[in-house]
């Protein structure tokens, strides 16, 4: 399905995946009619239970266990910082995108994370939190961001490797969670895996384009291959054996596969997209297992991806510094617009 | 008959406008202004990519968007002196963006009913867009100019750091349907009307200053880099 496409630009590169968006969103509409259930306690539960049984939708007026309600905040929050930090790796080349179209392409792709990160955001708030809430608790570093956003574009290449790689991984994981049992998540993942398939075609067209380029060129897609792989694999979390959220969030159908499933089916995918750009893996041990009908690959470096995590990665310190230089420098701005909102209602009032 | 020079004019300044504006990526006051901001660059740099094709096809060397784009040095740039100033706050983005767009959108309309006919079909898109421009400058010249004491100061600091690059939007080439010079009445009584409404005053008119147009060459050196390092490459 998803591995054999980009045959070219208009062969429905994400036929099967975008299939699954839509088949989603159908689910959604029919789910958005059910009325609010009231009652004691174990009624609610089990209430709670029979929808999530029955592959339903858990709306904000229903009541939800206390821990699905935590975990959704700090699952979409994180989703939504790293739409916000994930910006600033590929906003630091639009100002030097290497022709007009692909600056526009660029400028367009940055601002469609901007608009990820304020649809995640709403998504959160159904929860009963603010988004001024969630802001603060990235700018203090109690809530984290992916950890691919804290290594660095080193050259125009990078942008291309980033939304083949990093958005396409984004989209394996993301698409299952266009069905996942939250309705507002599952609707903002709809309308976000629409447009991460766009950035993942982008990536692959500036990667394409490179590699059948100049030496020059072909050696700087090869390169940024290279370094975007095993952070792109790393991606997809910690190996199912010690991944601390997986079980419950699978039984409450938030989560639909194991990492390590998303992580063959990312490699699988690939593979064949590899050979079609004319870049190499950069994994010498990864070939076809014709038992398993699937890729054997070299795991990325979890020691590596849990130090990022904490903190030591090669630009977090630089990620949090611009989001709290664009907070801070910002808050004139906002103070003013509060102050000017407060004289028009004086003026109404009056 | 249109001249090379007075469409370079015009796709200059949108071209310097969406290349300052895309600098702002992740810094605005707001995640909506990100958005916003964003939506403006593009519509600029759109702007710039229909003008400069145009110029190119007028002149008849061969030229495309990217080559007069890329391959210009700073002494060929027809764009104002005010696109070019630097944008160190978001005050200066508003105002520059108010004093642009105040031109910009008298500019099309009017292109949009001359005589060129590529120029007024591309006039009549842009002008859709500069009237959103001018309306989201003008909203927030209201709420900072007449915010907290704070925003006033810095807004009106900001229009006066402009101003001694306003005459420049009006000045220039003539070998066009729409002479710049005679829209400056148009732009006055918006700039005007805007910044009274702000609780700003509009600074009294001051000289452009002379000398090395430093800013352009430096933001031609960023945006051109990359390009000129591979001659001849495909991108
Ligand atoms: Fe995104
Ligand atoms: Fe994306």
């Amino acid at each position: 399905m998803y591995g054999n496409d980009f045959a070219g630009p208009d062969a429905g590169s994400d036929g099967g995946l975008l299939g699954q968006v839509e088949a989603a969103e159908a689910a959604l509409r029919a789910a958005a009619h059910r009325g609010r259930v009231e009652g004691d306690p174990a009624a609610l539960q089990d209430y709670f239970d029979a929808v999530i049984d029955a592959d339903q939708k858990i709306e904000p007026r229903d009541w939800m266990p206390d821990a699905y309600r935590r975990g959704l905040v700090r699952q979409i929050a994180q989703h939504a910082h790293s739409e916000i930090i994930g910006m600033q790796p590929e906003g630091s080349w639009i100002t030097r995108a290497p022709s007009l179209k692909r600056k526009a392409i660029l400028l367009a792709k940055v601002q469609d994370e901007a608009g990820h990160g304020l649809y995640l955001y709403a998504a959160a708030e159904t929860l009963g939190i603010t988004r001024a809430e969630l802001v603060d608790m990235l700018l203090d570093g109690r809530q984290k961001y992916s950890s691919i956003f804290n290594y660095p574009t080193l050259t125009w290449a990078d942008i291309g490797a980033i939304g083949w790689l990093v958005d396409g991984a984004a989209i394996v994981n993301q698409v299952p969670l266009c069905r996942c049992s939250y309705g507002p998540y599952a609707r903002a993942m709809i309308r976000i895996c629409k447009e991460e398939s766009f950035h993942q075609r982008q990536g692959y067209e500036i990667l394409h384009t490179l590699s059948h380029g100049t030496p020059e060129q072909h050696a700087m897609a090869q390169d940024a291959v290279d370094r975007w792989w095993y952070p792109s694999l790393a991606m997809f979390g910690p190996p199912d054996t010690d991944s601390t959220h997986s079980a419950q969030s699978m039984a409450w159908k938030i989560k639909r596969f194991s990492n390590d499933d998303l992580r063959q089916r990312f490699v699988d995918m690939c593979v064949q997209q590899a050979g079609v750009l004319g870049l190499r893996i950069p994994d010498p041990d990864l070939r076809w297992n014709s038992e398993r009908q699937a890729h054997d690959f070299t795991a990325p470096d979890f020691d590596e991806l849990m130090r990022v995590i904490k903190g030591d990665g090669p630009c977090n310190a630089e990620r949090m510094a611009h989001r709290r230089r664009a907070h801070s420098d910002g808050a004139w701005v906002r103070e003013a617009a509060a102050a000017y909102a407060a004289k028009q209602e004086e003026v109404v009032a009056v | 008959m249109t001249t090379v020079d007075y469409v370079l004019r015009l796709g200059d300044d949108a071209l310097v406008t969406a290349q300052r504006l895309g600098a702002w990526y992740a810094a605005g006051p707001e995640m909506e202004e990100d958005v916003a901001l964003a939506n403006i660059a593009l519509d600029q740099l759109g702007a710039a990519r229909l003008l400069l094709t145009y110029a190119g096809e007028l002149e008849g060397a061969g030229r495309d968007e990217d080559a007069l784009a890329y391959q210009r040095g700073p002494a060929d740039f027809r764009n104002c002196r005010l696109v070019e100033q630097p944008e160190p706050d978001f005050g200066v983005v508003i105002a520059k963006l108010l004093l642009l767009s105040a031109f910009q959108l008298p500019c099309y309309e009017a292109l949009a009913g001359a005589g060129d006919e590529r120029l007024s079909a591309i006039a009549g898109k842009a002008r859709k867009e500069s009237a959103y421009h001018l309306d989201h400058a003008t909203l927030w010249t209201l709420r900072l100019g007449d915010g907290t004491d704070e925003s006033h100061q810095r807004m009106q600091a900001s229009f006066d750091t402009l101003w001694p690059f306003v005459d420049g939007l009006f000045a220039g080439d003539d070998g066009g349907p729409v002479d710049p010079a005679e829209l400056r009445k148009a732009w006055t009584s918006t700039v005007e009307d805007v910044l009274g409404r702000a609780t700003l005053t509009v600074p009294a008119p001051v000289a452009e200053p002379t000398g090395e147009r430093t800013h352009l060459v430096e933001l031609l050196a960023e945006m051109q880099q990359l390009h000129r390092a591979h001659p001849g490459a495909r991108w």
